[in-house]
């Protein structure tokens, strides 16, 4: 089964702000190994051309793993305002 | 502004429990739930084990929606391409008191939310709360969605990434070494398939916990537990170790260490996939884990607030047992038990609530905790879940198979296996850790 359609299978609230905020000046110089592309049970985090590291937040299941692994702090990690996010049904 | 008696942040098990006994003794309690309702934030793996929490909630388990009792517990040791299962039966689980009970969190949180309310508390969803409050340095409120609730104390029940522990000083920094991340699904299935393919009767259970190669060396495991009408299956990763692990080995560029690889690879072991087969996947959740134990703990009072539950890192993964949610609920009144006294004489300093670490320390909580703090270190060695489930499936394998050609002696086959895997010094190292544990 994909991680696109595991995240089609959960209720999200989609935002228009995001709730993670990647400093890619920190990113970029720090870190090459991108602890956070692996660790994102949801597979949130891709690389862009530029080899910039990107975030889909809107399928985020709010675990906190990419907060928690980020060895360098480049991620200001925010649960989603009140009302938004992942609303699970079983949990 | 408002003011009410007690604030608790989060609706989860700590939280609930908390405002549920302070109701219960008559106490003004505020519950508020960033979620749409109270569990819809939440992840378990799936198992509440009732024993350490009855003397604490004597009389609520008669009504509540728990999904089975467990009467079948299974272990199960994987090697790349073979496994050993262990399955334990006991007459004790067939009798009251039951040991354990499945459950699902967003199911249970909302009917724990009702007890708690039907006992005077006031449970609201869809604020989340931002900010504490603080005046001369002690927590008098807090802030949510601008506006300011005052209360005598607070409670946070935020879970593992407790912010509000982080806003009050008590968890300064999170190791990565001290968390877990799971990812699970809930697969649904008629309960009478659940009951075959598991060989339960009715409301019977069971649960089933997995190591070995099925992590791909990280520290972790597998968990499946049968709900009444859906498997919880998923497993359990140290972030550390995927970390380590991490890489891109795979085309798309991810690596096949990730929890989503792993657990899809694990879903297709020849183990698991009879007992999914024509399942209907409903959900897909994660969350971490705080795995630190008793040295990762964080400081639990302050002035006018104290910590329970996962937020104070109440969780215990013995790697045969994984408990948590009795951690909580326990914490959770003893939370409501030191804030009752502190009321009676109006003093909620971080010398008044240090009550509720004194208590904590005289509960199975801590003396659990401490019994087994060296459970992590032991835990966090990858030959656990990579050679030796390797060696005891490959022996088990060689005596148990009939070939062409005559076998060899037993005696033979077993003491070669000693020979060339456990006659090491790292092996050896390793068994004088286990008199740690």
């Amino acid at each position: 089964m994909s991680i696109e359609a595991k995240l089609g299978l959960d209720v999200f609230k989609i935002d228009t702000e995001p709730h993670i905020i990647i400093d890619h000046e920190i990113c970029q110089a720090k870190c090459d190994i991108r602890y956070c592309l692996n660790i994102c049970p949801a597979e949130l985090y891709t690389l862009d051309p530029q080899d910039k590291v990107q975030v889909n937040f809107e399928g985020c299941l709010e675990c906190g793993a990419c907060f928690i692994a980020c060895p360098y702090k480049a991620l200001t990690w925010h649960y989603p305002r009140a009302g938004y996010g992942v609303q699970y049904r079983f949990g | 502004m408002e003011k009410v008696e007690f604030v608790v942040v989060g609706a989860g098990l700590s939280g609930l429990a908390t405002a549920l006994v302070l109701a219960e003794a008559g106490a003004e309690v505020l519950v508020v739930e960033r979620g749409d309702y109270p569990g819809s934030k939440n992840v378990t793996g799936g198992r509440l084990y009732l024993g350490p929490v009855r003397s604490y909630f004597p009389d609520l388990w008669q009504e509540a929606p728990l999904e089975r009792r467990v009467v079948k517990e299974r272990l199960t040791m994987m090697a790349p391409t073979s496994s050993i299962t262990a399955e334990l039966s006991s007459e004790r689980f067939h009798n009251p008191p039951y040991p354990s009970f499945t459950l699902l969190h967003a199911t249970f949180d909302r009917w724990l939310a009702d007890q708690a309310s039907a006992r005077g508390a006031m449970v609201i969803s869809g604020y989340k709360v931002d900010d504490l409050i603080y005046k001369e340095g002690k927590v008098i409120g807090i802030v949510s969605s601008g506006d300011e609730i005052h209360a005598d104390a607070v409670v946070a029940a935020d879970g593992a990434l407790s912010f509000m522990a982080e806003k009050a000083g008590l968890q300064e920094s999170r190791a990565a070494k001290n968390y877990a991340v799971t990812a699970k699904e809930v697969i649904e299935f008629p309960p009478h398939v659940i009951e075959d393919r598991f060989g339960l009767e009715n409301d019977e259970g069971a649960a089933q916990l997995f190591f070995g190669s099925l992590t791909g060396g990280i520290h972790g495991g597998g968990f499946l537990y049968t709900n009444r009408a859906s498997l919880s299956l998923g497993l359990v990763l140290a972030i550390q170790d995927l970390m380590d692990k991490s890489g891109s080995d795979l085309p798309d560029g991810q690596s096949a260490l990730s929890p989503h690889n792993l657990l899809e690879a694990f879903k297709d072991r020849s183990e698991i996939r009879p007992l999914i087969a024509d399942g209907h996947t409903v959900e897909y959740s994660a969350h971490i884990i705080p795995e630190g134990g008793f040295r990762a703990m964080p400081r639990l009072v302050t002035d006018g607030m104290l910590i329970v539950g996962d937020a104070a890192g109440f969780t215990l993964n013995m790697g045969v047992t994984v408990r948590g949610m009795d951690f909580a609920l326990a914490s959770g009144a003893m939370a409501a038990q030191t804030l009752l006294r502190a009321r009676e004489g109006a003093d909620f300093s971080s010398a008044s609530l240090s009550y509720y670490e004194s208590l904590i320390k005289e509960s199975f909580i801590w003396q659990d905790l401490k019994t087994f703090q060296n459970m992590p270190a032991f835990l966090a060695n990858s030959r656990l879940y990579e050679r030796y489930p390797s060696i005891a499936c490959d022996l088990l394998e060689q005596i148990l198979w009939v070939g062409e050609g005559p076998k060899e002696k037993l005696s033979t086959t077993i003491l070669r296996t000693i020979r060339q895997n456990l006659l090491r010094v790292d092996v050896l190292r390793d068994l004088f850790m286990m008199r740690k544990i």
